[in-house]
């Protein structure tokens, strides 16, 4: 039995501090009893000889100094895991959200995690296809990745995430996969929750889907808590039983604005933006949880979406996030504004792990020749839109004004697609020979004769 | 009762631990802290308290317990059976790790680099009685089947070879023999030594960097080539390429040895490195790559303190090779993980942060490490280097952030990696404007005998094409290339040619991945060739038009898959004449 200690001796911003402390363990969670008997819990983030400061997780407002308990447990902050909290929707903290009530724990798992070691893990290479043609064709996502969503305020990000997550199935399709979704909301707004909560529950999807929901409203160290909860379930889903995970975590700007908000409480050094300095080993320290192991059927797919402040990719947040994803997608104002869902575009969007899970064996053997090809036939695009705004459309020369045709049939045709389209691999592949179709033969300089042979149709 | 120990933990903050008890201890040195004994090193000490940093993750640590000192800087093991392996940031075999712990790594297991047990086929190379100094050879094993593995005198020890074993079996720390000073004080000599890496390791004198770092890489190769024993940058934003490049020298280039550092990066880069480098065979001694490989792996997920330690890990190895006489080339990917990790310390040390917040001290900790390449007569009398590549990724793909700059300062080989040529999947994406070697007038020498005496013409004239290229583009995006001139096109297409055909690598393609330098000459010399022959008939005013549709520039394009799976060169200088007189007859 740990004692109870009486009283603070200071209250800051989120944090508490207790003086006379022994034994207080780093990064141990802690409950606080306030004077009317209501608990709130908190973590120990600084020891200086018997003085301890901690955050309090559901905030300090209301707490009084002098009537407030405080019992040290001992343990990091864990959370309570078996198969049920499959169809279960928690807070920020792990604790039920939906009036049910307590998980019955097979374990107990502290949040934070460790990392795996990379002797341990496997590279992925299966294909995730997810009947977007933007994606599959030239972004496909791979089992086991971490692939981000760039998004913009406004963008159609959440309706293209919930698109990917009723539609996603692996190329191979191996029958019995087990498949599920870990759903974990940091910041957004109730309307957003809903429509994703409304979207599995349409789809079927929501009795094989947790949810962790931190919302708008509620207290910003719930949601730097939030994510470590859905990984943590996530790899128990993974890794102990053999599900196939897709976590899908929205929206990644505002968990980072938390990390900066509690940082600033603690009076850190800012850095760049005034985020934190260690901003990008926090950031990897849970996107990194996303992998496949050797000897171990499950696997952590990653899928963070996060809204550039501004439409800037060079902001900090989507900056370091792209330095440790493999690859993002990004989705372009422009198309947007051209009311193209959905409006990924091409060029800055990129899987790094693309290259060994498609083409033969995996895919299409054309697959990677197609996409490399429809990427350097795109880039050409806009050096003859901006020249055409400059000499008129009409003085263009004939290589021009068909790489505009290819350009407008592109983004109409392949990139736009129904929010409830599900295009299979061939059509889309198809679909990309076609549009290349328009371009002169000579032209495809990225793809081989015998290739060509097999796939252009067109003039020549 | 249990005494009280002498020194113990006061505060805790992320990795930072302050001691107290007993005097301050000595700078430097490594410390066990708490009852799981967590490695740590002291970065700071004043009076009564000082400040450790821990590379594991301090999470249960509580104060009062206790600390033990070791008063030993921080040291790995140097020896056998480094090849091939991979190693943490502070030196622990992840493979161990793994064995011992599963596969999510635990804390405090302090396990040495070397496998203990393992027996070598040891060749004792002295004879008792033998006068020994640093760095000379006193036994050989081979390591790998790529690699004989020297064991050397360790620095700073001289005598006399007493109680010499004969060649046989011998693990890492069983003595070959024994070296008898003149006061007659014996030390071990065993297969493994220790060295503290933040200090380098002693060399008998500096060369003058004189042949290149031969990559495969035509735009490395050609244009702006690293010296053995030089530093190279690759600054890059995210998706440039950075970790392809890194990649695709680790695998071609012709050093003997490959340190490749996974520096704050992704786990799942080095496990392809681990599986690839096992299947990806040398094109000189066709043995598997990972024969000549070591990986030294803190991930991005990995403690923080140990990421800035890696870099000295996987240095003091690659200075460890070449000591034994090897060319050495150290891939850090990336040294901006590491000046983070700087700063995520020096803030929790609360030190006074200079530009963008990290420390001021940043300078002079990249020029230490920069300064730890060469090229370099060892201790034992051979020619050893160990060249440095380190990957920069500035924030937002802004070259004036202070890594970047600062980095700057201490390489003279800067591969510049460009988003746009990126978006356009130009790879390597290493922009030829911005990018720049300062080895290339040390290295000419080099270049005249090895890729053929008009190789510096060549090699100026592509350059000269290029920058008139990119002004000529200027005109271009305002008025279209219609307009243009017929020599001023010809200049836009063969730069066409050179940019797809020549600096365009296909790092997946098995005939373009890399070239030898004659290939690489080849196409310099055709790509000129045709650009010459065009000339001629322009000047006699036959339409540019004429030659671009029979194909020929498109055909010179793809013309590095045709040579690197074998084809003559000869046969594409025979189609450029073929085109050229088929124009000459159409126009007459």
């Amino acid at each position: 039995m740990r004692i109870e200690y009486t009283g603070l001796s200071e209250i800051k911003g989120s944090l508490v501090a207790l003086d006379g402390v022994k034994d207080a363990r780093y990064d141990e969670l802690i409950e606080l009893t306030l004077e009317d008997g209501t608990r709130r819990r908190g973590r120990v983030i600084l020891i200086e000889g018997e003085r301890v400061v901690a955050e309090v997780f559901e905030g300090t407002s209301g707490i009084d100094m002098a009537g407030t308990s405080t019992r040290l447990t001992g343990k990091p902050m864990e959370i309570p895991l078996s198969e049920e909290i499959l169809g279960r929707i928690f807070d920020g903290t792990g604790r039920p959200a939906d009036g049910l009530s307590e998980v019955y724990a097979e374990e107990m798992r502290d949040i934070n995690g460790a990392a795996i070691n990379p002797v341990s893990r496997e590279y992925p290479r299966s294909c995730i296809l997810t009947g977007v043609s933007a994606i599959d064709a030239t972004c496909t996502l791979i089992r086991g990745q971490k692939l981000p969503i760039f998004s913009g305020a406004g963008m159609k990000h959440n309706e293209l995430a919930a698109q990917i997550v009723r539609q996603a199935h692996v190329a191979s399709d191996a029958e019995g996969e087990k498949f599920v979704i870990v759903f974990c909301a940091m910041g957004i707004k109730n309307d957003t929750a809903d429509f994703f909560r409304r979207d599995f529950t349409e789809s079927g999807a929501l009795d094989r889907t947790v949810m962790y929901i931190n919302l708008a409203s509620d207290p910003i160290i719930e949601r730097i808590l939030a994510p470590r909860c859905a990984l943590t379930a996530a790899e128990y889903l993974a890794f102990t039983k053999g599900y196939h995970v897709l976590v899908v975590m929205t929206d990644m700007t505002f968990y980072c604005e938390a990390l900066r908000e509690f940082s600033s409480s603690k009076g850190e050094i800012p850095s760049r933006k005034g985020f934190p300095s260690y901003m990008y080993s926090d950031l990897a320290s849970l996107y990194e949880r996303a992998g496949l192991i050797r000897g171990k059927s499950g696997s952590v797919t990653l899928v963070p979406i996060l809204t550039m402040p501004g439409d800037d990719i060079s902001h900090p947040i989507p900056d370091l996030t792209g330095y440790i994803t493999e690859g993002q997608i990004v989705l372009s104002r422009e198309l947007s504004q051209k009311g193209i869902y959905p409006p990924v575009g091409i060029l800055p969007s990129l899987s790094r792990l693309m290259k060994d899970g498609t083409g033969k064996g995996f895919t299409r053997a054309d697959h990677p020749d197609l996409s490399n090809q429809l990427f350097a036939s795109y880039s050409e695009v806009s050096s003859a839109r901006s020249l055409a705004t400059v000499i008129g459309e009409d003085e263009l020369s004939q290589a021009d004004k068909l790489s505009l045709k290819f350009g407008s049939e592109f983004e109409n045709r392949f990139v736009n697609q129904g929010m409830y389209e599900n295009r299979s691999l061939e059509t889309t592949l198809d679909l990309g020979w076609e549009l290349l179709s328009i371009l002169p033969r000579s032209a495809l300089s990225r793809v081989s004769d015998k290739v060509l042979d097999e796939h252009y149709h067109g003039k020549g | 009762m249990v005494e009280k120990p002498k020194y113990y933990i006061y505060g805790i903050n992320g990795p930072v631990i302050r001691v107290r008890g007993g005097r301050e201890l000595p700078r430097m040195s490594l410390v066990y802290v708490g009852a799981q004994r967590l490695f740590g090193e002291v970065v700071s000490s004043s009076g009564e308290e000082s400040v450790v940093q821990i590379y594991e993750d301090s999470a249960g640590l509580s104060a009062g317990e206790e600390v033990v000192p070791t008063y030993a800087p921080m040291s790995i093991q140097l020896g056998p059976g480094l090849i091939g392996g991979i190693l943490d940031g502070i030196g622990r075999p992840l493979s161990s790790i793994e064995s011992m712990a599963g596969s999510f790594i635990a804390r405090g297991m302090n396990l040495d680099s070397l496998d203990a047990e393992k027996k070598w086929d040891v060749t004792v190379r002295i004879a008792e009685g033998d006068t020994l100094a640093p760095g000379q050879v006193f036994a050989t094993c081979r390591e790998s089947g790529m690699i004989e593995h020297r064991s050397m005198v360790p620095p700073g020890l001289k005598g006399r070879a007493v109680d010499v074993k004969p060649s046989g079996q011998f693990t890492v720390t069983e003595p070959v023999a024994y070296l008898e000073d003149e006061r007659g004080r014996r030390t071990p000599l065993t297969l493994a030594q220790r060295w503290p890496v933040r200090t380098p390791r002693p060399f008998a004198s500096r060369r003058s960097i004189d042949r290149p770092l031969v990559t495969g890489q035509r735009v490395i190769d050609t244009l702006f080539p690293v010296g053995k024993g030089g530093c190279a940058a690759i600054p890059g934003p995210f998706g440039a390429g950075k970790t392809v490049v890194q990649h695709q020298l680790a695998k071609w280039s012709d050093a003997d040895i490959i340190v490749y550092l996974g520096c704050g990066e992704r786990g799942n880069e080095m496990t392809q490195v681990l599986d690839e480098f096992r299947e990806l065979r040398d094109p000189r001694s066709g043995r598997p790559l990972m024969e000549r490989t070591i990986l030294v792996a803190n991930t991005s997920n990995m403690p923080v303190a140990a990421r800035e330690a890696s870099i000295y890990t996987g240095m003091t190895i690659a200075e460890y090779y070449r000591d034994m006489g090897y060319h050495v080339a150290l891939m850090a990917d990336s040294t901006s993980r590491w000046a983070e990790a700087l700063r995520e310390i020096s803030g929790r040390l609360e030190e006074m942060p200079a530009e963008e917040s990290f420390p001021a001290y940043l300078p002079s900790r990249l020029a230490g490490f920069y300064e730890r390449a060469g090229f370099v007569d060892t201790l034992g009398g051979e020619e050893g280097s160990v060249t440095v590549i380190g990957a920069v990724s500035p924030q937002g793909g802004d070259f004036s952030e202070p890594v970047t700059q600062n980095t700057q300062r201490f390489v003279r080989c800067f591969w510049a990696l460009d988003r746009s040529l990126a978006y356009a999947r130009h790879f390597p994406s290493i922009n030829w404007t911005n990018s720049y070697s300062e080895y290339l007038t040390d290295l000419m020498p080099w270049y005249a005998e090895n890729f053929g005496e008009d190789f510096e013409e060549l090699r100026g004239r592509v350059m000269a094409l290029l920058n008139e290229e990119s002004e000529l583009q200027e005109i271009v995006k305002l008025i279209g290339a219609d307009i243009l001139p017929d020599d001023q096109k010809l200049v836009i297409e063969t730069a066409k040619v050179i940019r797809e055909g020549f600096l365009q690598q296909n790092a997946f393609h098995e005939n373009d991945t890399y070239m030898l330098p004659a290939g690489q000459m080849a196409m310099l010399r055709i790509i000129l060739h045709l650009y010459d022959s065009a000339r001629t008939l322009v000047a006699a005013n036959v339409p540019l038009r004429l030659l671009t549709e029979t194909g020929i520039f498109a055909e010179l394009e793809r013309m590095k898959f045709g040579l690197g799976g074998g084809t003559d060169p000869q046969v594409y200088i025979d189609k450029v004449d073929a085109a050229v007189e088929h124009v000459r007859k159409l126009n007459s």
